[in-house]
Formats: structure tokens, C-alpha cells, sequence
């Protein structure tokens, strides 16, 4: 059975198609890495599959175990068991962590028909994911990511994955601007999260955060589409021979699609 | 050019001769007065500055009859409907301007708490400053001249030099919503002693639904190293009218601290002036107006610093929802002389819907040297990026919108010090929020 199931997406922003075409199927306890060139449509796949406004869906499905995942609100999307974490997260002035991490929390709660925590069992929670993360519980009082260092914002992502417990995390660059103390940090926060009943949709630009994740399956997203998927041997040789080497396999492919530098 | 009196006018004119004199001359006259310039100069128009965005075209086709003095006399009130937490001081109340000494109390020693009839058989002539007030602008001070003619009950809170009150005065404004067409006039008059201390909650209720007036003209003074906290909470019904003038004079060393919160009324309308008199001298207020619906609520900010290293900060935030309108206007001025001024005025707007509206306008006057003065107004939006970063991890947008809206408020009133009072605060005004979606 699959967990995610994603056929012939199609999607536009501004009036300009972004994908064309895109297919993946994910099953439970997969990790899957997805790289490709700049404007290759890598964060437009997140952010489609979170439902962020401005992201127009014109053909193609996804279904998320069962369910039509584009007919949901984002709310919706996230009480279901999908967690995007952001490329850029973003500061909240005013709004506290904590009280955000619950009101969320309990938001999907109630969406599934569960029991809210009360602020006891919620702390107790938070703390024994604070120690996954190696996070200080002092960010916990500042407002929502206002202040936080590029590593810090991108740890407090993977800290409240872990305590929304989703099924299924997608990864939008997140070792993007990180150091590499920043980057194990990171690759640890979602290693002690795989289980056999989570996904993992990891969008890079870079090989090296695999160095940390190790994926089951790589896929190389160029011009829209996945145009190539492999082992994670697929990442070590884009590492070293970049994209360009695909255009022979694949003559439909421009060169902007392949270099991300627009034609 | 002379019209005829407006039905608001007549009506006005009508009240003020069922009210007795005092047998005190210069009142009487005072009075008499204020009632003739009412009479002669009639509601602001739209041509007068002050009054530009705030018509009163409706008002004036509404004649209003004095609120009966016996029935706001005998009306019962549910002690629960005007409680607030953190308030738990002497407390003051008037129904429908009728001062209620069965709902009130005043055991805390060291302050006097007076009605007005009772402070003026004691002794008129301290309260002759305020109370001889002729107002010289025009129609501009149609409220504060009614006021003047018409409101025979009030306060009277004094504070003794030295003394340091710890517990909040609560002064609540109930408007009984029960006398369709009528008006109620207060005044009062803080006298907040040398290095005196005091915390005043000024509160506005309604209980029923009847379209109803208010006017609360306030003095207040703090004396040498005085300080007054006052906090001001209106929850008035969407029925109610209310015009309120807070003015405020400090001596050398006081600080004076006002908080507004602004959620009801169909027409508000708060002139909040403070006269920074001494040296050293400091005024901050802050506040939030939070519109929905067709209200309109008009606030008007005017900091005079006359004094040398005076203070003063303001801090404003403004929420317009559905077909509302927001006014803010703030003004500093910086007086010849008053070196060493250090002054900043804020004022940032959130429109949630296409068809509300916030005019702000921030006026900087300056006549001195080596002042520090910063002032900034702003108009915007929820942020989307924002918006949908709480959605993707589970908020409901009508959440999302409130979690924001209440976060972009929350610089004006977290600097209250009394916690149970600011949560309430912060409650109140979250069930004010819309919920619904984006109405664009």
C-alpha cells in the first residue's frame, strides 16, 4: 500500500507551469530524496503538496493513503499526517512557541477526533522531544522562530515535526544555509523520527545532507518532472558530474532545464 | 449664517432647563455658559478639522432626552456583569450617569472618593478650576460644553500626598441600554497628590440594547512625583454613542500610564490630551481600537510638552474589520523651551476586510531644541506567509487570523502591569475578533 501517490502533477504559479508531469508513489518508511538544478520545481512540489495559496493545480492527482490530498485546507493536510518543513521559516513576532506548537498540536487533535492535551501532558511531551533535538528550552519562550539563528529556525522545524508526529515530513532544503555542526544536528533530529510507519520527501539541492540521511530512493526533478530515480549512488554521481549528463537520455530536455539557468 | 438648531440641539437645550441650579454662582454661571456656547455653535461639522472624519450628521437628527434619574436609580445591576479580574479596589458606579452609592464603596484610606453633588457641599472652590472651564474652540468642544451644562453627577478622587494605593479604583460607566433615545453626561475629576500613587480602571459596560449617549469629560492631575495607572476598558454595547475627554496634567517628576482598550459603541469618539507641565515629567499611552461590523471609533492623542527633559511615549495599534472605520490622530508638540523632550508616537492599522477603513494621521510640532521625537503610522494586512506557515501545521485559518491579529496588538498592552487584568484584556479581545473568513 502506498502512503503517497502522486500522478501526472501539473502545476502552475503566475501563470507559469512549474510542473508538468510529476509522478511518485512513497510508501510507509520510505525515505525518499528528490534534487535537481535551481527552477527545477523542488520547493513548488512542497508547497503544492502543503496547499499553499498561489500554487494552481491544472491536472494530475494526489492521493494521500486514501484520501484526495488537494482537496484539503492546509489545516486539514497537516491534521491528516502531512508536515512541510519550510525552506524559510517564518518569524511570528507575538505569537509564543510553545502556545503555537500547542494550539497546532491540538488543532489536528481535534481535527481526528482525539483528545486535546492540557498543558501538564503537553509539557511532558515537549520535553522528551527536546532531548531528541538538542534544543535549549529557551527558544521555547521566544516567539515563533523571531531571533533564531538560520540553524536554530531550521532545528525548531524538525522539533515540531517531532512532536506533531506526522506521516509523512517533506523536507524543502532544509540543509540549505546550514553549517555542517547544523547539518548533523538536522540529519539526527530526522534519523531518531524514521520509523517503519513514517515518510520522508527530501528535497535538496546539495548531496551532502544524504551523507546524513540515507535515502531509499533518489529521484533527479529537472524540467517539471522526475526524469531519472535510482539508489542513493544516483546523488554520488550528480555530485560529481552535475546534471548536464541527462540530456542525452533525455532529448526533450532544454538546457535551462537542466542547468536552472533560464534560456 | 445662522441655522436652526438641530433636533439634537433643541433636545440638549430641553435638558438643561429640568436641571436645578446649585446655588453656587460661579457654577451656575459656568454652566449657563457652556450651555449658550452649545447652543450657539451646535455639533462640529465636516469642515472642522478635528472633527473630518467623524461626522455627526446622524447625531444631530436625534433628539435625546436626559437618561431618567430615578429609573438608572433604582435599575439592578449584577454585581458579576462588572467585575474584572485584577480590579479589586474601591469601585465607583454610575448607571446611566447617576452616581450609585449602594454599588459603591470607598474604605481605602488615605483617598477620597466623593460623588460630585456630595464633593460640592463640602467644599466647592478646589473643584472651581475644572468645573469653571469655559472651553474657548467653538463647535470643536461641542461634547466638553454639553458636558460642562449638563452632567450634574460625577467623581471626585483625590489621592493624599504620599500615599501609595496598591489596590485598582475601578470606575465603571453603565449604560443601562434600557432608555431608547436618551443621553447621560459625567465628569470627573482625579487629583493625584504629591508622590501619590494610584491605578484607575475606567470601565464602560451596557446591559441592554437601547440606543443610548454617553459624554465623560475627565480631569486629572498628578501632582510632584505623583503616579497614575490608568486603564481604560470600553465594552460598551454596538448600540451606544460614546464622547470622552481625558485630559491630564502633570507636575514636575509624575508619570502618568494610560492604557485603552476600545471594543465597542457604534461611535466612539476619545480625546485623550495630556498637558506635560513639569521637568521630568512623563505620559505614555498605549492602546488598541478593535472595529467589526459598522462601528466607528475616533481616537485623538494630543501630548503638549511645556516642560524641560519630559517623556513620552505612544504606542497605538488599530483593527478594522467589516464596513468599520478607525480614526486615529496623534499629535506631540513640543513647546518653546522644553529642551531635552524625548517623544515617540506609533500607530499601526490592520484592515481585515476591503471595505473597513483606517485613517491615521501623526502630527510631529516642534518649537524647541535638542528634542528627540519619532513618529510612524501604519496601514497593512495579515501576512500571508505568515497565515499559511500556522495553517501548514494544523491551524484552522480562523484561528491563524485571530493568533495573528491578537500577536499584533500585543505591544500595546503587554507593558500593563497587572497580569490578571492584561490576560483578561487579551481575552476580551480575542472574542472580539472576527473568526469568519477574509471578507474581501
Amino acid at each position: 500500500m502506498h502512503m503517497l501517490k502522486i500522478d501526472n502533477l501539473h502545476a502552475r504559479v503566475e501563470g507559469k507551469e512549474i510542473l508538468k508531469g510529476l509522478s511518485l508513489t512513497v510508501k510507509p518508511g520510505e525515505v525518499h530524496a528528490i534534487m535537481g538544478p535551481n527552477g527545477a520545481g523542488k520547493s513548488t512540489l512542497g508547497n503544492v503538496l502543503a496547499g499553499r495559496d498561489g500554487y494552481e493545480v491544472t491536472a494530475g492527482s494526489v492521493d494521500f493513503a486514501g484520501r484526495d490530498l488537494l482537496a484539503l485546507e492546509p489545516e486539514e493536510r497537516a491534521a491528516v499526517g502531512v508536515f512541510l518543513a519550510f525552506q524559510y521559516p517564518v518569524e511570528i513576532p507575538g505569537v509564543n512557541n510553545t502556545y503555537f506548537l500547542r494550539a497546532a498540536l491540538n488543532a489536528q487533535r481535534k481535527f481526528r477526533g482525539e483528545e486535546e492535551l492540557d498543558s501538564m501532558r503537553f509539557l511532558k511531551l515537549v520535553r522528551e522531544k527536546l532531548k531528541v533535538m538538542q534544543i535549549s528550552d529557551e527558544l521555547l519562550h521566544r516567539a515563533v522562530n523571531e531571533g533564531f539563528s538560520g540553524g536554530e529556525k531550521k532545528r525548531n522545524e524538525i522539533f515540531q515535526m517531532a512532536v506533531l508526529e506526522p506521516k509523512l515530513a517533506i523536507l524543502d532544503e532544509t540543509d540549505s544555509g546550514l553549517d555542517i555542526d547544523a547539518l548533523k544536528q538536522v540529519a539526527e533530529g530526522v534519523n531518531a523520527l524514521r520509523s517503519p510507519d513514517r515518510s520522508f520527501v527530501i528535497v535538496t539541492h546539495y548531496q551532502r545532507l544524504l551523507d546524513y540521511i540515507e535515502p531509499d530512493f533518489v529521484h533527479v526533478l529537472a524540467g517539471g518532472r522526475i526524469v531519472e530515480s535510482g539508489d542513493k549512488d544516483l546523488a554520488l554521481k550528480l555530485e560529481e558530474q552535475g546534471y548536464a549528463w541527462l540530456a542525452e537520455k533525455h532529448p526533450e530536455l532544454r538546457k535551462a532545464d537542466l542547468t536552472g539557468v533560464p534560456a | 449664517m445662522t441655522n436652526a438648531p438641530s433636533p439634537f440641539v433643541r433636545a440638549a437645550l430641553d435638558a438643561a432647563a429640568g436641571i436645578p441650579a446649585t446655588g453656587i454662582a460661579w457654577l451656575d454661571a459656568a454652566r449657563r455658559e457652556n450651555l449658550d456656547s452649545f447652543a450657539a455653535d451646535g455639533l462640529p461639522e465636516g469642515r472642522s478639522e478635528a472633527w473630518k472624519y467623524t461626522p455627526l450628521r446622524a447625531l444631530a437628527q436625534r433628539a435625546l432626552a436626559l437618561a431618567d434619574r430615578g429609573a438608572a436609580g433604582a435599575l439592578a445591576v449584577d454585581a458579576t456583569r462588572i467585575a474584572l479580574p485584577g480590579v479589586d479596589g474601591d469601585r465607583v458606579v454610575f448607571v446611566d450617569g447617576t452616581y450609585r452609592a449602594d454599588l459603591s464603596t470607598a474604605t481605602t484610606a488615605g483617598v477620597t472618593l466623593l460623588p460630585l453633588a456630595g464633593a460640592l457641599a463640602q467644599n466647592p472652590e478646589p473643584l472651581r478650576f475644572a468645573l469653571a472651564n469655559r472651553y474657548r474652540h467653538g463647535a470643536a468642544d461641542a461634547f466638553a460644553h454639553l458636558n460642562a451644562a449638563l452632567a450634574v453627577d460625577g467623581l471626585v478622587l483625590r489621592v493624599d500626598d504620599g500615599v501609595e494605593i496598591a489596590r485598582p479604583v475601578h470606575v465603571v460607566h453603565v449604560s443601562s441600554g434600557g432608555q431608547a433615545d436618551t443621553a447621560w453626561h459625567v465628569r470627573l475629576l482625579l487629583d493625584i497628590g504629591k508622590a501619590a500613587s494610584v491605578d484607575v480602571v475606567e470601565h464602560y459596560v451596557t446591559l441592554g440594547d437601547a440606543a443610548q449617549l454617553g459624554t465623560v469629560v475627565t480631569d486629572i492631575s498628578v501632582r510632584e512625583h505623583g503616579r497614575l495607572g490608568l486603564v481604560v476598558l470600553q465594552d460598551a454595547s454596538t448600540a451606544t454613542t460614546l464622547v470622552r475627554r481625558t485630559h491630564a496634567r502633570l507636575d514636575a517628576d509624575a508619570t502618568a500610564t494610560v492604557h485603552v482598550l476600545e471594543l465597542g459603541g457604534a461611535l466612539v469618539r476619545h480625546e485623550l490630551q495630556a498637558d506635560v507641565n513639569g521637568d521630568r515629567a512623563r505620559f505614555d499611552s498605549r492602546g488598541v481600537f478593535a472595529l467589526s461590523g459598522r462601528q466607528h471609533i475616533d481616537t485623538q492623542l494630543e501630548v503638549r510638552h511645556q516642560a524641560r527633559d519630559t517623556a513620552s511615549e505612544a504606542l497605538w495599534r488599530g483593527i478594522a474589520d467589516g464596513r468599520s472605520r478607525g480614526v486615529f490622530r496623534g499629535a506631540i508638540v513640543v513647546a518653546e523651551g522644553a529642551d531635552g523632550t524625548d517623544a515617540s508616537l506609533s500607530n499601526k492599522n490592520l484592515l481585515l476586510s476591503g471595505q473597513a477603513e483606517i485613517d491615521t494621521k501623526p502630527e510631529l510640532e516642534i518649537y524647541a531644541d535638542e528634542v528627540k521625537a519619532a513618529h510612524g503610522a501604519t496601514i497593512g494586512q495579515l501576512d500571508e506567509r505568515s497565515l499559511f506557515y500556522l495553517r501548514s501545521r494544523g491551524i484552522p485559518l480562523s484561528q491563524a487570523r485571530s493568533l495573528l491579529t491578537l500577536a499584533f496588538c500585543r505591544a500595546a498592552l503587554e507593558s500593563l502591569p497587572n497580569e490578571a487584568l492584561r490576560e483578561h484584556l487579551g481575552d476580551l479581545l480575542v472574542a472580539n475578533l472576527p473568526t469568519g473568513p477574509a471578507a474581501d
